[in-house]
């Protein structure tokens, strides 16, 4: 990939730049539900309108945001907050083990840049469009699209929220339409007898755990998981790939 | 918060949030991490999904909800049922709110 192809002119014509960003409006009114309630949430809280709108910017990291705004209130020291932060975010570590195929050969700057943007929904349309963990040239242009529309919905329905703070009555339920946009991808995981039930064992897992704090539950059910998907992939996988290919 | 702490607290959460989203591909060398959990890492994105929507469907205020009375349960059901028909996303989304609010706002469920 040349230096050339990552300049942003060339980048919007890219026919994989639209399909990225078709491929993650689907998902955009559920990210946008979303982008609403932290807004509200930030509003509401001690940071009160401007902090909100500041966070919101710069950190670009919903659930980041939203575990740390019960510590500011209640005025937790500084290594409090980012140890919640850097729990919630675990999960992102996982990711990028499997982001790192794609992206190990760009320069380190363009690295950071992929590495401050690519959230969980990018990855999901990401990895179902390059299920091969190898770079493609289509890569850059398709990420940047999804990414396009995922980092606008996603401010200006924060945004949005902040404005609103006091408008949104709660029985609209609006953090529900983030559940079903997840739950429909979900749902574009799994495909055999092995992801439904590494699926049901974390289902099981997240709610038994559900007590622990900075959710820690997400950790044990990925952990939960991974164990059940390890053993499946050791017990019983060849009779069942052979009546696959059949 | 003073205004430059909160300047700190933003800065460190901006900080952890690149280094925890790219850790893995961040430099170049090879962390070492054995074959079979790579293999089997890749059901951790889908586990890390289903751990944040079931507790979202099916428990409140901590606690697996008693009653079948809750609008989420048949959200749920009628986004599911979306999905398997049509396969598509933003049908999914609307047919789980429609259901949703329906209740909610009818029978305040």
């Amino acid at each position: 990939m040349t230096e050339r192809s990552h300049a942003a002119p060339a980048l919007w014509r890219h026919p994989e730049f639209r399909r990225g960003a078709r491929e993650m409006t689907g998902v955009a009114l559920g990210i946008s539900a979303w982008g609403v309630v932290a807004g509200v949430a930030m509003a509401n809280s001690s940071l009160g309108a401007f902090w909100a709108v500041v966070m919101s910017l710069v950190v670009f990291s919903g659930t980041g945001q939203i575990a740390s705004l019960p510590l500011i209130t209640g005025g937790a020291p500084l290594w409090v907050i980012w140890a919640a932060v850097v729990c919630v975010n675990l999960r992102f570590v996982i990711f990028s083990l499997q982001w790192r195929p794609y992206w190990v050969h760009l320069p380190l700057r363009w690295r950071l840049t992929v590495a401050y943007f690519c959230a969980d929904l990018n990855y999901f349309t990401f990895v179902r469009r390059f299920p091969k963990p190898e770079p493609a040239p289509e890569q850059w242009p398709y990420f940047w699209g999804g990414m396009a529309v995922n980092w606008g919905s996603w401010q200006l329905s924060s945004l949005l929220g902040i404005a609103l703070a006091n408008h949104v009555p709660p029985q609209w339920g609006l953090s529900f339409a983030g559940t079903t946009a997840l739950l429909a991808l979900t749902y574009t995981m799994v495909s055999d007898r092995a992801t439904w039930l590494a699926a049901a064992v974390a289902a099981c897992a997240a709610v038994a755990a559900f007590a622990l704090p900075l959710r820690l539950n997400v950790l044990v059910a990925i952990a939960a998981a991974v164990a059940v998907g390890v053993v499946l992939d050791h017990v019983a996988p060849k009779p069942r790939r052979a009546e696959v290919a059949r | 918060m003073s205004a430059v702490e909160l300047v700190i607290v933003i800065v460190g959460m901006t900080a952890i949030t690149l280094l925890t989203r790219g850790f893995f591909f961040l430099q170049r060398s090879q962390l070492p991490v054995p074959a079979w959990l790579t293999e089997g890492l890749r059901y951790a994105p889908l586990a890390a999904m289903v751990a944040i929507v079931a507790p979202e469907i099916v428990m409140s205020q901590g606690q697996l909800i008693g009653t079948w009375k809750d609008a989420r349960l048949y959200g749920a059901a009628a986004a599911t049922a979306w999905f398997f028909w049509r396969r598509d996303m933003f049908g999914t989304i609307v047919a789980g709110m429609a259901v949703l609010l329906a209740l909610r706002l009818a029978l305040g469920w």
